[in-house]
């Protein structure tokens, strides 16, 4: 769990606070992702949490413990830490790399080998391929994925993401984003993230804070912050089409289901209701087949979509 | 040459004192650059002003630091050891610094954000990705000191420019050219050796 209380950041010369007495949480084992324009003060409220920025006022605690209180060093080998540049150390092999917080832990030779492999398997890496490679023989996608290992390595109960995603190609993105969604879902870690990109925010987030000059201006459920933005900006921001962002956030199961077939091939499974908005779209018909048989209305889905 | 098979052992000599002037001036030299050069790299202002400063330092002629060293220090070895560290300090120190500062900065960033001590950062990280770099300062450096350390005789540091002055001094031309000889080779055969490591550390800290 993280609880940020009254916490506030003003840079020495500067008129205004980059963060103005924030308070947020995110309770255990869910995600929050923080969102805003740049200059907004979402990557410097990421920051204080591991102490890479000192915060000016205001309490940080971690798993109930006062992160202000505690050695930053310390502090920071307790929390994941993704960036947008991954920041693989390029001298180290893949293996050394994710090691790196396991031996600052003082971890002994035979664990640390054990942890390297399961994380690199828990991201989709072969160890037997990856282990001993370089960083620069590595794609941008698995360069990613071997930076989310690392900030795994150490089993940290939290975990901060900046742009976690940033620096990867759209298709690789994607796939990223829905087995990075699993492993946090699987590992019931708890996560602060930072994204300029919506789509990624509702995706990833189970919660979503909106920010503008440092302050918060809405925090609630992905769901939510879609269906009923708390003013003008936020709704601006969050973009003319986060109805539908909210639509993918929903499965299929979401809807009643109507014995009738629907024409066309039926959804995959893991579908979302976006896509079966689409699937109707396509289609031109007002119901789209559900895996399996049966199928859902457009009806059905104007009407869940209206209830928010 | 025939001064050379005539007094083998004194050439000898000669060229033992030049490299242990030279590599204790460049091994002091290179114990002060390397950490003042991490300290200075992470404050900016100081780095800029330290490095404006090395390279006016640089513009001083070798022979300047080593007279002006004279009525401080005296004669000797020990003076010529410490202009010579003098002389190796600035170019390690110049590459020390840029060469942390130039370094992946996503690398440094996240070495900070996984919870590494300064002192880790500056070892593991820091250094390594500055080597090239500092290895190139080195090369510079030993280049430097060892044809300096040429001009140690003129305060009694000894060395291969002894050959030279007594040379000069006894019109022996024999001893004067072995001397200014062996002071060029060493100096080129610093500069090929170091030059050839230096390539073989960049392949292998960057990789690429």
């Amino acid at each position: 769990m993280i609880e940020i209380d009254g916490l506030s950041k003003r840079w020495p010369g500067a008129d205004r606070a980059s963060v103005d007495g924030i308070s947020l949480t995110v309770p255990e084992g869910t995600s929050c992702a923080l969102i805003g324009p740049s200059g907004s003060g979402k990557t410097t409220l990421l920051r204080m949490v591991n102490r890479l920025v000192e915060p000016s006022a205001g309490t940080i605690r971690i798993g109930g413990e006062d992160a202000r209180a505690m050695d930053a060093t310390r502090l920071r080998r307790r929390i994941g830490y993704v960036i947008q540049d991954v920041g693989l150390f390029p001298h180290w092999d893949v293996a050394a790399n994710i090691a790196t917080v396991p031996s600052l832990l003082g971890w002994d030779h035979a664990r640390i080998k054990a942890r390297v492999e399961e994380v690199l398997t828990l991201v989709g890496l072969d160890p037997g391929r990856f282990a001993a490679r370089r960083p620069h023989e590595l794609s941008g996608g698995e360069r990613q994925r071997v930076g989310v290992a690392r900030a795994l390595a150490g089993d940290p109960p939290v975990l901060l993401m900046d742009e976690p995603f940033g620096a990867v190609d759209p298709v690789q993105r994607g796939r990223l984003q829905e087995e990075v969604l699993r492993l946090l879902q699987q590992l019931r870690k708890t996560v602060l993230l930072v994204t300029h990109d919506v789509a990624e925010a509702v995706r990833l987030g189970d919660a979503v804070a909106l920010l503008r000059d440092g302050r918060l201006v809405q925090h609630a459920a992905a769901a939510e912050i879609l269906a009923r933005p708390a003013d003008a900006f936020a709704a601006e921001f969050l973009g003319a089409d986060r109805m539908l962002l909210r639509l993918a956030l929903f499965p299929l199961s979401a809807l009643p289901r109507h014995a009738a077939p629907a024409p066309g091939p039926a959804l995959p499974d893991g579908a979302t209701l976006r896509d079966a908005l689409a699937r109707m779209l396509e289609t031109g018909t007002t119901s789209a087949g559900l895996p399996g048989s049966g199928s859902v209305t457009l009806a059905d889905l104007l009407a869940f979509a209206g209830r928010g | 040459m025939e001064w050379l098979r005539a007094n083998p052992g004194l050439f000898l000599g000669a060229v033992g004192d030049h490299l242990l002037l030279s590599l204790t001036g460049l091994a002091i030299g290179i114990a002060l650059a390397l950490p003042l050069g991490i300290a200075l790299a992470h404050r900016p202002r100081l780095a800029e002003a330290s490095i404006m400063l090395a390279g006016a330092l640089r513009t001083i002629p070798s022979l300047a630091v080593l007279a002006a060293l004279l009525p401080l220090l005296g004669v000797g070895f020990t003076p010529s050891v410490i202009a010579l560290a003098l002389l190796a300090l600035p170019p390690v120190l110049v590459n020390t610094v840029i060469g942390i500062r130039t370094a992946d900065r996503a690398a440094l960033e996240a070495a900070r954000g996984l919870g590494m001590t300064g002192l880790q950062r500056a070892l593991r990280v820091e250094l390594p990705l500055a080597a090239p770099l500092i290895f190139s300062g080195l090369r510079v450096a030993a280049v430097q000191v060892v044809s300096a350390a040429a001009l140690a005789t003129f305060i009694g540091g000894g060395g291969l420019g002894d050959l030279v002055t007594q040379g000069l001094a006894l019109l022996d031309t024999g001893r004067m050219l072995v001397g200014a000889i062996a002071i060029a080779l060493l100096a080129l055969a610093t500069e090929a050796a170091l030059g050839m490591l230096e390539r073989h550390l960049a392949t292998r800290v960057r990789g690429a």
